[in-house]
C-alpha cells in the first residue's frame, strides 16, 4: 500500500532466518520478494496485465497506508481481507498512518492523493504490529510465533490494532497523567525520531518532532506489561 | 505472585572481594564487581550505569572501563531511566555484550524489549547481562532533594552517598562528617506514585537480582534466576571475584525478611491496584 517499503526490506534483512520463513511458509504474494501470478486480458487495442491476488491466503502482511483517493488500493485491500485469514499490519504506515498521516496532496506522481489512513479503518485487522520500520527480530518473533500459534505471545500485537492514533500523546494522555510512568526511559530508546528525551526522570515529548509511528506506545511497560510466561529466559 | 519472590535457582549471600569496590558500595558491592569482571574479561564490552551528575542527580551512562563504573557506584534512590541508553548503546557504541542494571521495573521493561523489540533493531541479541537490583519504591529527584535538603539539611552538591537500611535513610555529606538519619516514615510522603502499582520487589526477571535485605551488613543477597544469572556468578566465584556464604535461612533477618518485605510491597501495591479499578483508572496489566 502507500509506503516506503522499508517494512518489506526489515523482512528481507532477516537474513539466515528469512530462510527458517520462508521453509515453513509459502510465499504467494509479495511484489518485491516473488514472482506474482498474473492475468493477461487481450482486447483489440491493448494488452492489460494485472496481478492477481490468490485465493485462501493464511496470513497476509500489509504495509503502507491505504489511500483512500486510489481506488485501486482500497479495491486491493478489500480483496486481501476476503481472501486472507489473518491480516497483519505491519509497519507504522499500516498501524496508525505513520508519516503518510502528513501527507496533504500536491505530490507527484498523484498529486490528487491527499487521503491516507491506516488499514484498520478500511478493513478489519487482526494484529498490528509497528515500527517505523519494525525491527528485524520482532518480524521474525512474530511470524514465528504465528506459525505456531503462539496466541499468549500475539496477545500484544491483536491488542494493538486499536491503536490507530497513536503517537507521543498516547505516553502523557495514558501513562503520565494517569500517575503510571515510573521513568525507565524504553520511550526515549524506543523513538528514532528522539522525540522524547528523559528530564528528571520523566518522558518530555517533542511532538513536533513525533511522526505517529506508535513504538513508544507498543515498548512502554506501563501501558501494557509483557506476559510474565518465557520471560525470565528471553 | 504465588512466590514471593519469583522463580530461582539460587539464593546466596555474597560480597565483593575487591576492597576499593567495597570502600563506597551500599553493601557487597555485587553490581559494580559484576561489572567490572564482565569488562575485563570479555563477558560483557559495556555496560549502562546509574551514574550522578551535579547536584546528586542521577543519570544514566555507558561504561567501558573499571574507572568509569567505580566513578558510578551506589545506590541512588531517585529516578535514573537506564532503559533510555540501551539503543544507543548498541548503536553509536557497537556494544555487542551490553550489561544492563535496573529497578524491577526497568528490568520488566528491559524483557518485554527483548520479547517484543519492534522498535529496537539488532539490539536483542547483544544484550549480555540484566541485573536487577531490590526496590521498595523510588523518589522523584525533587523528591529527594526537598527530604535531603529540607529535612536533612545537606545541600544536594554536598551529598557524598545515600543508603537505606534499618528502617532509616541515611545522607553522608561530603566533608566526612557523620551521616544524617531520616526515618523512612518520614519519606514516604516523597514516594514517586507510580511505584505504587508495581507488583515486583525482587526483580523477578532479571538474570540474577541482588540487595541489601536478608543478608548481614557488608554482604548482599544474590537471588540467581536463570542460566545466564548462574553462569556469570559461577564465573566470579571461580576467579576469586566473589565472597560467598550461604544465605540466613533461619533467622527472621535472612530469607524470612526478603520474603516478607516482598509480601509487603505485593499486599499494598495489589490494594493499590485495586483502588485503582474502582476508580476507573488504568492500572498495567
Amino acid at each position: 500500500m502507500s509506503g516506503c517499503t522499508g517494512c518489506l526490506i526489515s523482512f528481507a534483512d532477516t537474513y539466515e532466518k528469512l530462510l527458517d520463513i520462508l521453509s515453513a511458509v509459502d510465499l504467494v504474494y509479495a511484489i518485491t520478494l516473488a514472482d506474482e501470478v498474473t492475468k493477461v486480458t487481450e482486447t483489440e487495442d491493448k494488452i492489460v496485465i494485472e496481478r492477481v491476488y490468490p485465493d485462501e491466503v493464511d496470513i497476509a502482511l500489509v504495509e503502507g497506508s491505504i489511500c483512500l483517493d486510489d481506488h485501486h488500493a482500497v479495491e486491493l485491500i478489500k480483496e486481501v481481507r476476503e481472501k486472507s485469514k489473518v491480516v497483519v499490519a505491519l509497519g507504522s504506515c499500516a498501524v496508525t498512518g505513520g508519516v503518510t498521516r502528513f501527507g496533504r496532496g500536491g505530490q507527484n506522481p498523484q498529486p490528487t492523493h491527499t487521503a491516507f489512513v491506516p488499514v484498520a479503518e478500511v478493513v478489519k485487522v487482526d494484529f498490528a504490529l509497528p515500527g517505523c520500520p519494525p525491527s528485524t527480530d520482532s518480524i521474525v518473533k512474530f511470524v514465528m510465533a504465528a506459525l505456531e500459534g503462539d496466541t499468549d505471545y500475539l496477545e500484544m500485537y491483536a491488542e494493538f490494532v486499536k491503536y490507530t492514533d497513536a503517537s507521543g500523546e498516547n505516553l502523557i494522555k495514558q501513562v503520565i497523567s494517569q500517575g503510571l510512568c515510573m521513568g525507565c526511559g524504553t520511550c526515549a530508546a524506543a523513538c528514532q525520531m528522539r522525540a522524547v528525551a528523559m528530564y528528571d526522570g520523566k518522558p518530555d515529548i517533542r511532538m513536533e518532532m513525533c511522526i505517529n509511528c506508535g513504538s513508544c506506545v507498543l515498548q512502554c511497560p506501563r501501558i501494557r506489561m509483557p506476559k510474565s510466561k518465557g520471560l525470565l529466559e528471553v | 505472585m504465588t512466590k514471593p519472590i519469583g522463580d530461582y535457582i539460587e539464593i546466596i549471600s555474597a560480597r565483593s572481594t575487591d576492597q576499593e569496590i567495597l570502600k563506597r558500595s551500599q553493601d557487597g558491592g555485587i553490581v559494580t564487581a559484576a561489572y567490572i569482571y564482565g569488562l575485563e574479561n570479555g563477558l560483557l564490552d559495556g555496560v549502562i550505569v546509574a551514574d550522578t551528575t551535579e547536584g546528586f542527580k542521577p543519570m544514566p551512562k555507558i561504561a567501558k572501563t573499571r574507572e568509569d563504573i567505580l566513578s558510578a557506584r551506589g545506590t541512588k534512590y531517585s529516578l535514573s531511566p537506564n532503559m533510555s541508553l540501551v539503543k544507543d548503546a548498541v548503536k553509536e557504541h557497537a556494544l555487542e555484550k551490553l550489561g544492563f542494571v535496573g529497578t524491577p521495573c526497568q528490568v520488566i521493561a528491559m524483557k518485554k524489549m527483548m520479547q517484543y523489540p519492534a522498535a529496537f533493531r539488532g539490539t536483542v541479541n547483544n544484550i549480555g547481562l540484566v541485573i536487577g537490583i531490590f526496590c521498595m519504591e523510588n523518589f522523584p529527584y525533587n523528591g529527594m532533594k526537598t527530604l535531603i535538603e529540607e529535612y536533612a539539611g545537606v545541600k544536594m552538591t554536598d551529598v557524598l552517598k545515600t543508603d537505606i537500611g534499618k528502617g532509616k535513610l541515611f545522607v553522608y555529606p561530603k566533608d566526612g562528617s557523620e551521616p544524617i538519619a531520616i526515618p523512612i516514615k518520614e519519606t514516604m510522603p516523597f514516594e514517586q506514585k507510580s511505584c505504587h502499582v508495581c507488583m515486583d520487589y525482587t526483580s523477578e526477571y532479571a538474570d540474577f537480582a541482588t540487595g541489601s535485605v536478608g543478608s548481614p551488613d557488608g554482604w548482599s543477597t544474590v537471588i540467581i534466576r536463570n542460566k545466564r544469572g548462574k553462569d556469570f556468578i559461577d564465573k566470579m566465584i571461580a576467579a576469586g571475584k566473589l565472597e560467598t556464604q550461604p544465605l540466613d535461612m533461619e533467622s527472621k533477618f535472612g530469607f524470612a525478611m526478603i520474603e516478607k518485605l516482598s509480601t509487603d510491597k505485593k499486599t499494598k501495591n495489589a490494594k493499590e491496584i485495586e483502588h485503582r479499578i474502582e476508580m476507573g483508572l488504568p492500572v498495567p496489566y
